[in-house]
């Protein structure tokens, strides 16, 4: 009898804890896809955050791949317990800015906190793709990449090339792999995400669209248009390149990186982020440079756009939790966590002042690798066509883009044929995409 | 002559059946159904917009050239996984059957990989035949010949078949042996002694009594190339190249899972589910009268 009334009320103590705890911390949960290092990163801004202030705490649970991040965070709103933040990679823009509902867009968020935010202090390429066409902003950048040229430097001066001056447009990259060949490499160069590099980027940086409506920004009636002549030039020509062992497909996501730090190629397109993993595994000097553009095409170069993620606020919350959300976005963005989390992982800052202290930490001089990146994304004001893009289904779109391709290197269908094919194809999941979010 | 076990009580045999009858229900009714109902709706990702539209995401995956390769590949691939799993394992079963010195060794040894995740089996043929750093591949090329499974559609289906066959040869041998050696040796020794070979001995003799043996695998095997080979395509090749590997069941969790189109994964699911009943139902029909118990 005792027993149970002492555990009674040690029951109760600890309810009342509980509860007592809860209401002077208030948790905001926030979903992400960072495993391992980054994760860690990830757990430490949200402690940094925590530690700043004590009526707030951020709980950050990682969720898997960004696809998992997604289901599970779409899932979760199903079911009527979404978290405050969730992370969603850049392909999946346009699926959470089409569902109204399920989302609260970063401007209104912070407008109803009250607490000073100023859109013009974040970095205009990477904001714009997660902005409206009239300049609002849905969702906070968390980890923005872009793609840069890699090239190793032992090779050029083996091949008799100048590492100073690396080449700088497609043709001068068909010159300087020949001599690599010549020099004993098996290949001269490869690529990563070779849809997102050489259909999406190579749009932006050559300023002709990806699709109408401007990229998608304009409406939900958008098509393809990467079936462009220069386009299928461009695919043509690396697909032709083959032959000679100037290009050669490395696979699928990044699968071919082992390409370039097993020396197999010497130059290797292929986001910043991609930066750190190279340094890790090459056992040679290697540098970046600005991604190739054909000189005969009168836009080039613009700039490039990104890829990566940003933090999505999900309905269904308070208002005071939603004002924790903001003081955490506003402790995100600022100069000295941007900065830190740039430098350690290589992805963009999000902030005009957070890329001023990290060069004004001499940064840039030890690892200039990771500038090229800033400077190509901010080297034109972007246009209607480098802004960034926003199709729905546009996940499918990208395995389709991986098929045909594929079919071209292969052998089996022309250039014209296969991005003829793959924008039939793109053009079908548009309109169903239309369909079910009309 | 049957055996009939006659319960007195009315109660107790419904309750023996009670928990198969649960698992059914809440594993594979109660989601089979809810496929069934989302495979007529067209919705967006977080369900904010439900609209009945009647067969039309079966129309539109009927009118898919994607989805039509998608059958002829997974024809191709689950036949293939099947007939070199179970012709394998046979013949391992056989020869291992003879064995009398260390007779556990070669067990455990044949047995082992059936023990590997399947994910784990598709990551470790994926390192032995990667292009760039892949043992065998590199041995190919030096041999003359030039593996790439990025590109190569045939070699890439090559692949992901021996891949997902070799872990199931294991199940397959277990059942094979256990069937082996329940065949009475007087009836093998008895054909010897009529002077029939050992070929004709295990044609004639052996095959048919492990004909119920045979008919179970072929069952058990083309309903896991269907569905539990999902792991070795994604880890492999994502349905790549070209959709070469792009089986039924890998294009319905891309079309779900990664590009959250849910009423046509649905639909996509539902004639999956149909072919496989109707595959099996073929067989209890058609094979099964060749079967001797």
């Amino acid at each position: 009898m005792k027993t149970s009334r002492l555990l009674l009320f040690t029951a109760v103590l600890v309810l009342a804890i509980a509860v007592s705890s809860a209401q002077a911390v208030m948790e905001i949960q926030w979903w992400h896809a960072h495993g391992g290092r980054l994760g860690e990163k990830v757990n430490a801004i949200a402690d940094g955050f925590n530690k700043s202030q004590n009526a707030y705490k951020v709980v950050a649970t990682y969720k898997g791949s960004y696809p998992d991040t997604m289901t599970a965070g779409i899932a979760a709103f199903r079911s009527k317990n979404p978290p405050h933040i969730l992370q969603v990679f850049e392909v999946g823009t346009a699926s959470m800015m089409a569902a109204k509902g399920a989302i609260k867009p970063v401007y209104e968020v912070m407008a109803e906190s009250g607490l000073p935010f100023d859109p013009k202090a974040y970095l205009p390429t990477v904001t714009g793709y997660y902005t409206t066409p009239d300049g609002r902003m849905l969702s906070m950048p968390f980890n923005s990449s872009t793609p840069v040229l890699y090239y190793n430097v032992e090779a050029f001066e083996k091949a008799g090339l100048d590492p100073d001056k690396p080449p700088k447009t497609w043709p001068e990259v068909a010159e300087y792999a020949k001599k690599l060949v010549a020099a004993g490499y098996p290949a001269g160069f490869s690529t990563a995400w070779i849809s997102w590099i050489h259909i999406e980027n190579f749009s932006a940086w050559h300023n002709v669209p990806i699709g109408t409506k401007a990229n998608g920004f304009g409406g939900l009636d958008t098509e393809y248009t990467y079936n462009s002549p220069l386009h299928v030039k461009h695919i043509g020509q690396l697909a032709d390149w083959q032959k000679e062992k100037i290009f050669i497909y490395g696979g699928r996501r990044n699968l071919g990186n082992a390409k370039f730090s097993s020396e197999e190629v010497a130059m290797y397109t292929e986001s910043s982020a991609g930066y750190a993993g190279f340094k890790k595994t090459c056992k040679f000097p290697f540098r970046t440079s600005m991604l190739p553009y054909w000189p005969d095409a009168p836009g080039a170069p613009q700039n490039t756009i990104i890829g990566g993620a940003s933090l999505w606020v999900m309905a269904g919350h308070s208002p005071e939790e939603y004002k924790g959300v903001a003081t955490f976005f506003t402790y995100l963005s600022s100069p000295a966590v941007q900065a830190d989390w740039h430098q350690f992982t290589g992805y963009l800052p999000i902030t005009t002042d957070a890329y001023h202290l990290t060069k004004g930490q001499g940064f840039y001089e030890d690892n200039p690798g990771m500038e090229t990146a800033l400077k190509q994304m901010t080297l034109h004001e972007p246009t209607e066509n480098s802004k960034g893009l926003r199709f729905g289904n546009y996940v499918q779109v990208r395995s389709i883009n991986y098929g045909e391709l594929e079919a071209i290197f292969a052998g089996k269908k022309s250039a014209k044929q296969g991005l003829d094919d793959a924008v039939a194809a793109g053009n079908k999941l548009l309109r169903k995409f239309e369909s079910a979010n009309r | 002559m049957e055996k009939r076990v006659v319960f007195r009580q009315k109660v107790l045999p419904y309750l023996f059946v009670a928990p198969q009858i649960i698992i059914t229900l809440i594993f594979f009714i109660w989601p089979a159904s809810q496929a069934l109902y989302q495979s007529v709706l067209q919705e967006d990702a977080f369900g904010l917009s439900s609209r009945f539209v009647g067969l039309a995401n079966f129309t539109y995956i009927f009118t898919d050239d994607a989805y039509l390769n998608s059958i002829s590949v997974t024809a191709i691939f689950s036949f293939s996984v099947a007939a070199i799993a179970m012709s394998t394992a046979l013949l391992l079963a056989a020869m291992a059957d003879r064995v009398i010195r260390g007779a556990m060794t070669y067990k455990t040894l044949i047995i082992w990989p059936y023990a590997v995740a399947p994910v784990v089996a598709a990551v470790l043929w994926y390192f032995l035949f990667n292009p760039t750093v892949g043992i065998v591949a590199f041995y190919l090329k030096i041999l003359g010949y030039k593996w790439n499974h990025t590109l190569n559609g045939g070699q890439a289906l090559l692949l992901v078949i021996i891949a997902a066959a070799w872990r199931e040869i294991s199940y397959n041998f277990l059942f094979f042996l256990a069937g082996l050696q329940a065949i009475p040796r007087s009836f093998i020794e008895a054909a010897a002694i009529d002077g029939a070979s050992p070929a004709k001995r295990f044609w004639t003799v052996v095959f048919p009594l492990l004909s119920p043996t045979v008919f179970f695998l072929i069952v058990v095997n083309i309903v896991y190339a269907f569905f539990d080979t999902f792991g070795v395509v994604h880890a492999i090749t994502e349905g790549g190249p070209n959709q070469a590997t792009n089986i039924l069941v890998f294009k319905v969790y891309h079309d779900g899972f990664l590009s959250l189109d849910l009423g046509g994964s649905a639909a996509q699911s539902v004639i999956l589910m149909v072919i496989v009943i109707s595959l099996t139902v073929m067989q209890f029909r058609y094979i099964e009268r060749k079967v001797h118990y």
